[in-house]
């Protein structure tokens, strides 16, 4: 057998065909077992898909290369879970496309930071770092600031997630620009279908705007 | 390898692979020796791996090794070990009340190191390294307090944080935005402003005072009061002292009469335990002036922030 080695070297085709089944031998025993083994589908309760917002400014932390010095994986060592919270867990990224976990920490991680901090600090924080944290190193994001978003194609960024396994309903595509919109005005909350939507989670609200607990006057 | 009649190289003495190439040969070099024991090694290795730590996955599970190492026991193996370490603090936190741990040296002290270590890591993001607070974010050094600073007024803050996702969070009330939301023109803000200015017993026109006077009482007078004297129970600022969220210059006080930022501070009741919030009131308490205030807590370093409102 092993004096046989010159046929998958000298016909191109044979030797295609050897690396393939080699390769997939590798591929099954490490990938196939990660679609059913309990311990690596475990379920979690509340994650949900993004709102058509939320892609957006995830979009936007993609496009900034946010990911090059935040993670958004809190591993588990007591060190991090006694910083960040408890230790991510694989399917609060499984509606990421593609997910930011990330192993290069120059700022802190970002997985459980959300509602840690008000929304008028980040604003204070993007648009300049030192303004609240003298000893930052991180680069500015203001000019963010000086151009609307342009979510003309948020359909179609829903229906591309859809297609490679997040289940936006049909309703959820459909109503995407409403939902968006909706999401940024504060205002919006008891007229729109944002919640009915995508749950009691999704926030309404800008840094600037009055929040739900006004007083009835003023809404 | 090929075993038939090798062709032996003049040049260098080696073997050849036998293979040719338009005429180049490659020769047949062994691997340095080294180099194979090594690649022995880690197969070897591969083994030994395999029978002590998870490796193998199967159709129901995976090989769990003779270890049975886990990330995930072992770091709440860790954090238990971390809680038992903490216990006998955390239970005599329970137990007293915010007073009691201030007035017990031994207690305030534990309470006071704890505080530290979760502002740190959590407050000072807004509040500033040392408490001075920013533009926007209040000063926790001084003893001026939007929402009340006595040990039970800071743990409630805490706790359900303002205009936060709690339901009893602080914060019903709220600072409307004058000029923004056409409420009132701009001359009137203008007028209001130097009103406010001559409340903090600065230099104002005096005709736009009494221009205003009319404007304060139907838009102002609610929550501030007649006298700009505020409200802690509602989070209302006073204005007649010199302690200014947003800034105290006339351009400030125009912006804030005209867009009315209401600061934001999130609930904390779901990140930290009782004790852990019961700590950081002490601490911070602790590092504020007052009347009651009992000790001095260990200082932080001097803050970079500092800058006046």
């Amino acid at each position: 057998m092993w004096n046989r080695h010159h046929k998958f070297e000298r016909h191109s085709l044979w030797l295609v065909i050897g690396i393939l089944v080699v390769v997939s031998i590798g591929g099954l025993v490490e990938i196939s077992p990660l679609f059913y083994l309990e311990s690596t589908i475990e379920k979690v309760k509340g994650v949900r898909p993004y709102t058509p917002l939320e892609q957006a400014g995830r979009d936007i932390y993609v496009r900034e290369g946010c990911y090059v010095c935040h993670s958004q994986m809190i591993r588990p060592l007591r060190d991090e879970v006694e910083r960040y919270g408890h230790y991510s867990l694989a399917a609060e990224s499984m509606y990421d496309h593609p997910f930011q976990w990330g192993s290069k920490r120059t700022g802190p991680d970002l997985a459980r930071v959300g509602e840690k901090y008000s929304d008028g600090w980040h604003v204070d924080h993007l648009t300049d770092p030192r303004s609240v944290v003298p000893e930052s190193n991180m680069p500015p994001y203001a000019f963010l600031a000086a151009k609307d978003l342009d979510y003309r194609a948020i359909e179609a960024k829903l229906t591309a997630l859809q297609r490679v396994g997040v289940p936006y309903s049909a309703a959820q595509i459909e109503n995407a620009k409403l939902d968006l919109e909706a999401q940024t005005d504060p205002f919006a909350g008891a007229t729109s279908d944002l919640r009915k939507r995508y749950g009691a989670k999704s926030r309404s609200g800008t840094s600037t705007a009055i929040p739900s607990g006004s007083p009835r006057w003023m809404r | 390898m090929s075993d038939r009649n090798r062709e032996t190289d003049e040049h260098s003495g080696v073997e050849t692979t036998g293979h040719e190439w338009d005429g180049i040969k490659e020769l047949d070099n062994p691997l340095p020796r080294w180099w194979l024991w090594v690649w022995y090694g880690t197969i070897a290795w591969a083994f030994v791996y395999w029978v002590f730590m998870p490796a193998w996955p199967g159709i129901t599970g995976y090989t769990k090794g003779i270890r049975g190492q886990s990330d995930r026991a072992e770091v709440s193996q860790e954090l238990a070990a971390l809680k038992a370490q903490r216990g006998a603090g955390e239970v005599k936190l329970q137990a007293a009340s915010l007073q009691q741990i201030e007035q017990d040296p031994e207690l305030q002290a534990y309470a006071l190191q704890v505080g530290q270590s979760v502002f740190g890591d959590n407050c000072a993001t807004c509040h500033g390294a040392g408490g001075a607070g920013a533009k926007g974010y209040p000063n926790l050094r001084d003893d001026v307090w939007l929402w009340g600073g006595s040990l039970d007024d800071i743990r409630h803050t805490i706790d359900v944080g303002v205009r936060a996702g709690h339901p009893q969070t602080r914060g019903e009330t709220v600072m409307p935005a004058f000029g923004r939301d056409q409420m009132l023109d701009e001359p009137k803000v203008a007028d209001l402003t130097e009103y406010v200015m001559a409340l903090s017993g600065r230099k104002a026109d005096p005709a736009a005072v009494e221009r205003a006077r009319q404007t304060y009482v139907d838009q102002c007078v609610a929550c501030h009061g007649p006298a700009g004297a505020g409200d802690a129970v509602r989070g209302v600022p006073n204005l007649t002292d010199a302690e200014w969220l947003y800034g105290s210059d006339r351009k400030a006080i125009h912006d804030q009469i005209w867009n009315g930022r209401n600061g934001v501070m999130p609930t904390w009741g779901g990140r930290f335990s009782a004790e852990t919030i019961k700590a950081l009131a002490v601490y911070i308490h602790a590092n504020a002036g007052g009347a009651d205030d009992v000790a001095e807590a260990p200082r932080p370093q001097a803050s970079a922030g500092g800058a006046g409102r």
